[in-house]
């Protein structure tokens, strides 16, 4: 058996389409069979409310008298993008206040702006002789902009990975707040309701195909960036008119210590054609599995500590390691319902009817990491080499005078077989010395929990445990922790002036 | 009933929560406790008909008693039922309910504000 889509569409017209939410669906399967399913059913509605950072929108602001074209603008101090002519711009959500920081981005523009607040505009031009004004100041209510036009590039991930942290400090990311020693787990994504997930084949997900896009009728551009389906992390490019926007749909938020972000609400009606489609949609939160990343480490690549499953991440805790652990969602079940069953109304309605993609979406396709021409500095290329260290069974007064005769103050302390065991600086020396007591040698003053880089890290990973530790100095030790070299705060000062930023 | 207890530790450091217990024979569960040299601030938990007697006890001693009524405050409109703040919470004071919407044990919370900053809508805040 088949529908077209025009068969669909009839019954939509008519009032007799038979809607169901994409989380009703695997019921309705194992209750009527597939084939069951495919004569009851003649579209499935999903729906998916998370953090969307790429997403914003193109504004046209009309001409001012006289007129201007403005090269550098800003929304409320947020700037937004002044190479479009003369009154376009576009806002992206992320892109965070030159006053407010992270308590106001991108993002709180857009959703003050659907909220019918009013926004600041302030643009500034070099003056030409069409367009002779250089400064412009005006308050701007949504209504009072030609287009207002929602386009995100990447929205509606088919799935994301989880996160969790191994280490011994809380990571704020934007996956949330993380906590210490895998104190939690933190996921993102509707699950069986995300729209990719119920059509992971691109079937009926393509250009043109119409979608709720936080409260209006929008529309799938096409693929969206990073667009990566092959491994089950595909995404979608949409547009819709943020004028016929609502804020239950679409919300500004702040993860902290990362930034502004944009919650999106985003369903897509699907066509139930045939058999493919109705097994497809019968998709469970069991069958779609993510891996749990350790945020811990700050690369690309990022460990896996293993397999779950939406439906184990749903159940609130997860075993990781024999332990039972926390979880934690980012995004919004309740909301996705509220977009699937919202949508549904729409389509039982004849607000909304289906269409099939102008120009289908590669399924098959993966991204690639970014191709980089030139590797940034790494720890070997600036650090010390002529590393001072001591042994663990010195006397302190040893330790000061190497110290001041390798003109450091730091000495990383190593034990008989040349391991690096622990540190002492300048202060611990005085310390011991302002407060004699039983201390006698290096081993009894040294601080035993170092941080060390690695000689093929990059600078700015070395940069930021200074910074998180408060320290200025991390010895560069091997896999098997001998000491090659001491990166100091003075060494940084290479990376000036230097090839490196060229 | 929670109890949050202001003290200085100027006068002697005299050890008040041990001197209180054992002045009224109430026994007093530290939720929470920040102490340094100077002063001193703790979340304690008492039973509801011995609060009184603690309180007056505590006061006497020098230490400021504020009854904490409330626990963390949920704004909901602000909140969108994300669930960030659930595997935060040391005390699980958050759940969702049935319909996946967020629920509060307000009686669990300890006012130890690890939600607050996880929270990506600005929706929860402590009671001043």
């Amino acid at each position: 058996m088949h529908k077209s889509i025009s068969q669909i569409n009839e019954r939509i017209r008519d009032g007799s389409a038979r809607v169901v939410t994409a989380e009703e669906m695997p019921a309705i399967v194992a209750e009527l069979g597939e084939q069951g399913a495919l004569k009851e059913v003649d579209v499935v509605t999903t729906g998916t409310f998370g953090a969307m950072c790429s997403s914003g929108a193109f504004f046209n602001f009309g001409h001012a008298e006289p007129p201007i074209r403005m090269e550098r603008i800003w929304l409320n101090n947020v700037e937004a993008y002044g190479g479009l002519a003369a009154v376009d711009t576009y806002i992206g959500a992320t892109q965070q206040s030159d006053t407010r920081e992270d308590e106001y981005g991108g993002a709180h523009v857009l959703e003050d702006l659907v909220a019918g607040k009013s926004v600041e505009l302030r643009a500034s031009s070099r003056g030409t002789d069409c367009y002779p004004r250089r400064t412009i100041t005006t308050e701007l209510l949504l209504e009072n902009l030609n287009q207002a036009t929602m386009c995100n590039p990447r929205n509606a991930y088919q799935r994301y990975n989880a996160a969790t942290n191994t280490t011994d400090r809380t990571l704020h990311t934007y996956m949330g707040t993380l906590l210490p020693g895998c104190g939690n787990v933190n996921f993102s994504g509707a699950g069986l309701l995300n729209p990719l997930s119920n059509d992971p084949h691109c079937r009926l997900i393509g250009s043109g195909v119409p979608i709720f896009l936080c409260g209006a009728q929008g529309m799938v551009v096409g693929e969206g960036t990073q667009h990566s389906p092959a491994g089950g992390f595909g995404t979608l490019m949409v547009t819709g008119d943020l004028k016929q926007m609502s804020p239950d749909y679409m919300r500004a938020a702040t993860m902290t210590g990362y930034g502004v972000t944009l919650y999106v609400g985003l369903g897509i009606p699907l066509p139930v054609l045939d058999i493919d489609v109705v097994r497809a949609t019968a998709v469970r939160d069991e069958d779609i599995s993510v891996d749990i990343l350790d945020y811990a480490v700050p690369s690309r690549n990022r460990p896996v500590l293993r397999k779950v499953s939406y439906a184990e991440l749903r159940s609130g805790s997860i075993d990781l390691n024999g332990e039972e652990v926390k979880t934690s969602s980012l995004s919004s079940f309740r909301r996705a319902r509220k977009v699937a069953a919202e949508l549904k109304g729409w389509v039982e309605q004849g607000k909304m009817q289906l269409a099939l993609p102008t120009r289908p979406i590669d399924a098959k396709k993966v991204s690639r990491p970014m191709h980089q021409s030139t590797l940034g500095p790494r720890v070997l290329d600036i650090m010390d080499r002529q590393v001072v260290s001591i042994h663990e069974d010195e006397e302190i007064k040893t330790a000061a005078k190497k110290l001041l005769k390798g003109e450091t103050n730091h000495l990383p302390v190593i034990n008989a077989a040349g391991i690096l065991v622990g540190i002492v600086t300048t202060f611990d020396i005085s310390k011991a010395v302002a407060n004699p007591g039983k201390a006698h040698l290096v081993k009894d003053i040294m601080k035993t929990k170092v941080i060390t880089a690695k000689p093929d890290e990059a600078v700015d990973i070395a940069v930021q445990k200074l910074e998180k530790h408060n320290i200025s100095a991390l010895p560069v030790v091997d896999a098997e922790n001998h000491v090659l070299g001491i990166l100091t705060a003075m060494n940084l000062g290479k990376l000036f002036g230097g090839r490196w930023l060229k | 009933m929670k109890l949050l207890v202001n003290f200085s530790r100027g006068k002697g450091r005299k050890p008040i929560i041990a001197q209180v217990v054992r002045d009224t024979g109430v026994l007093i569960n530290v939720e929470r406790a920040v102490i340094d040299s100077s002063e001193g601030e703790a979340l304690i938990d008492v039973p509801d008909d011995q609060c009184q007697l603690v309180r007056d006890s505590m006061t006497s001693m020098g230490a400021t008693v504020h009854l904490l009524e409330n626990g963390v405050n949920l704004n909901e409109s602000e909140c969108v039922d994300c669930g960030a703040c659930i595997s935060i919470c040391p005390r699980e004071v958050f759940s969702f309910d049935p319909d996946w919407k967020l629920s509060l044990d307000e009686k669990r919370c300890v006012l130890c504000g690890k939600c607050v900053d996880a929270c990506p809508s600005h929706a929860l805040t402590l009671p001043v």
